[in-house]
């Protein structure tokens, strides 16, 4: 038996040595230009970063590809950031020019720094997972060449932050974005009776039923399920595989706005439903990114100078935001779920 | 007429953005497998229906996550793909790699697997895409030789993950990348043996800015935080102001809490700390000028989850302040209780913000012996539907 529980390798290993020289000791940062930044040290010392999207599913041969950048620009470290985007970390100033005429040059894009559109977080979808709604590396590739201008620059009013899950699941926890896109289902499961008789333990499947709609079926020593309380959450699937509700006719997308992570002037927000339904159309979406884009460009027309999505749409009133965006208000928007009433106006005060 | 096998997703080789398509092909210049993934891929596409069976347990020796199994529903068509299991990798501290490691790490999974990666998956692990059941064990083997070690999964101790922190940002107010590793090392039971309700997140941000976004999807969020004075730099201010910026537009009006004042006469800034609430704008915004206090620590947040099962939660402030220093005792003690107590009551698939909900916060705080106070809340509640406990009623 191999070795087990020794952790991951130490990141001390992975650290350039001008950080491990001023570790704890940046003093500032500025955003020299789109996907460059220069951080200064205390001692006086230089990093320069230099950042570039990835399509997160990637090759060996693409890993040994920015080795040797880095091998040949950075002294041999490179680093990922939280949304799949690369780090050269470049040391020697005389260095950062160079390479990012090499990394232009070679199909990279240099940004996602700043007010720009940076890499979407985004899930499996159909290439790796068992519960997708729709594709997620394919939309996001889609989604980004329309909107590949807001990443290599920084001309927006504010940070936009997309990311992307294949299904409720949201194993990209896409629910404070700036736009979310989330695959949905719009059908019941399918029960396959033999399935649930020989695979799944009945008991766990009704439990996992947030709005109770699943009984059991005690004839066919099966379950029922209420069609009419079925929001299609997949939980049930993932509990027992004789519930599969995936349907070529009945998935897709649904686009969600106006949420955020930092605490930058108000809290962390989450997301709200605007479109609840786009077809799946591969391979390029074309609904979707038409959707994704009107959002960012009506935004970038209206909002404030760092007024993330979410403040925007506070500023001006959801009435305003489905006005300028042209976006039909459908009767799922409105909640009926937990804690629903929250969102309800209590006040005739409101915009026309 | 093109004769390509998969004329849809060739279509995502056009286009600035970088495409997973090429990345696929590349990969299948090597592996048969790589080719049947872009096959099925573009069944998928032509169908609108994923084709991988649901789940399927495989492992390696030892463990009892870390590894997911995946079948193709189409194994007859498609066969390198039949068995196309993941390997998540658990990654350095803050995604730094030295080019050496990354290769070693490359020489691994082209002779195990696919040659398809994440770089990274959301949670954080290198993805290790793609290897049937039989090469699951050699590869754990290889990879063990060059120290990484398998990542979460199931009902345990996800792979906890950290923002870049002070190896390269001035905004750190604790050293993540230290307490991750330190954490990650102490809790591999519970990060390679499902024993929990369900899963456990646990992500750690340097600041409020939540760079690995911590509150919305970690059961126990660490941000880093202060709770003196922001440290005002007047040279700094001064490069501002000389250069142009408009401090009263861009950073004075913005402030949530109306805090900040700038003086254009005397070109001078001044923060009443005392109503400030931390939430990071102004330091953004002029970071040469303005830098968090000295007295450090963290927030601790608890309950963030995405929506399954009963709706997404945010996590809510359970510590206003913890000092945050090896050997981290009191937070590993937090983390114990609140797993322990989690682990007592909570129901299968009930993740920690869920059963808050269903205990109430108030058991929770009581149950873990954590003072109420108002930093816990936005507001107070409306409704009077509130207990005594009779020791209380004398």
């Amino acid at each position: 038996m191999s070795r087990t529980d020794f952790g991951p390798p130490d990141y001390r290993e992975m650290l350039p040595p001008v950080i491990t020289k001023n570790y704890g000791k940046w003093k500032y940062h500025e955003r020299v230009k789109p996907g460059l930044l220069r951080h200064v040290a205390e001692s006086g010392d230089e990093i320069y970063t230099v950042r570039v999207g990835s399509s997160r599913l990637v090759s060996t041969d693409w890993i040994r590809d920015i080795c040797a950048i880095a091998d040949q620009y950075c002294d041999g470290y490179v680093r990922f950031t939280s949304r799949h985007n690369l780090e050269f970390l470049v040391s020697d100033k005389s260095k950062v020019e160079p390479l990012i005429e090499h990394l232009k040059a070679n199909g990279y894009p240099v940004g996602g720094t700043g007010h720009s559109i940076t890499n979407p977080v985004h899930t499996q979808g159909w290439i790796h997972c068992h519960t997708p709604a729709t594709d997620a590396s394919g939309i996001v590739k889609a989604v980004m060449d329309e909107l590949y201008e807001y990443f290599v620059d920084m001309k927006l009013p504010a940070y936009c932050r997309i990311s992307l899950a294949c299904c409720l699941n949201m194993c990209g926890a896409v629910h404070c974005s700036d736009v979310a896109i989330l695959g949905i289902h719009r059908k019941p499961p399918k029960i396959d009776h033999e399935t649930v008789r020989t695979k799944c333990e009945v008991p766990n499947v009704i439990a996992a039923c947030p709005t109770g709609a699943i009984r059991p079926d005690p004839k066919n020593k099966s379950l029922i399920v209420n069609e009419d309380r079925c929001m299609y959450c997949g939980n049930c699937y993932t509990m027992c595989p004789g519930m599969p509700l995936a349907d070529p006719i009945g998935d897709g997308v649904s686009i969600w706005v106006g949420g955020k992570i930092s605490s930058a002037r108000t809290p962390p927000k989450f997301s709200r439903l605007v479109i609840p339904y786009l077809p799946n159309n591969p391979p390029r979406w074309p609904e979707v990114t038409d959707a994704v884009k009107n959002i960012v460009e009506t935004w970038a027309t209206h909002a404030r100078k760092h007024e993330r999505m979410g403040e925007w749409i506070e500023r001006i009133g959801w009435e305003r935001f489905f006005e300028l965006t042209n976006i039909e208000f459908k009767a799922q928007l409105i909640d009926d779920f937990t804690l629903a009433s929250e969102t309800h106006r209590s006040t005739p005060a409101f915009k026309w | 007429m093109s004769d390509s096998e998969t004329p849809l997703l060739d279509d995502l080789e056009k286009g600035p953005w970088p495409s997973f398509v090429t990345e696929i092909k590349r990969a299948g210049e090597k592996k048969e497998s790589a080719k049947d993934l872009l096959r099925q891929l573009e069944r998928s596409y032509v169908d609108k229906i994923g084709h991988w069976k649901h789940g399927g347990i495989v492992g390696v020796r030892g463990y009892g996550g870390g590894v997911i199994g995946r079948y193709s529903d189409l194994p007859e068509e498609f066969p390198a793909v039949a068995e196309f299991h993941t390997l998540r990798v658990n990654q350095p501290s803050g995604w730094f790699y030295n080019t050496k490691k990354l290769r070693e790490l490359c020489d691994v999974w082209d002779k195990h697997g696919s040659g398809l990666t994440n770089m990274h998956g959301a949670t954080g692990d290198i993805i290790l895409l793609g290897a049937p059941t039989d090469a699951l064990q050699p590869c754990f083997d290889d990879l063990a030789e060059i120290n990484f070690d398998l990542g979460g999964s199931g009902s345990d101790m996800r792979t906890p993950s950290c923002c870049v922190g002070p190896a390269r940002c001035e905004y750190a107010c604790i050293d993540t990348l230290d307490l991750l590793y330190d954490i990650t090392m102490e809790y591999q039971d519970e990060l390679h043996r499902p024993m929990f309700p369900y899963k456990s997140k646990i992500k750690i941000s340097g600041c409020p800015n939540d760079c690995v976004a911590a509150v919305p999807r970690s059961d126990i969020a660490i941000i880093g935080t202060w709770r003196d004075e922001i440290q005002i730099d007047p040279e700094g201010v001064e490069y501002y102001a000389a250069t142009g910026f408009d401090i009263q537009c861009e950073v004075v009006d913005l402030c949530p809490t109306e805090a900040i004042h700038w003086n254009p006469e005397t070109r001078t800034l001044t923060i009443n700390n005392k109503e400030c609430n931390r939430c990071m704008h102004c330091i953004n915004q002029m970071p040469r000028a303005l830098r968090p206090g000295k007295e450090r620590g963290a927030t601790i947040l608890v309950g963030g989850k995405a929506p399954i099962v009963h709706g997404a939660l945010l996590s809510h402030v359970i510590v206003p302040f913890m000092k945050m220093e090896p050997p981290y005792t009191e937070l590993k003690e937090l983390i114990e209780n609140i797993w322990e107590w989690w682990d007592e009551n909570g129901k299968m698939r009930e993740r920690l913000g869920e059963l808050i909900n269903r205990l109430g916060m108030r058991n929770f705080l009581k149950a873990l012996d954590l003072p109420p106070s108002p930093q816990l809340v936005f507001a107070p509640r409306a409704n009077p539907y509130y207990f005594w406990d009779p020791e209380e009623v004398k």
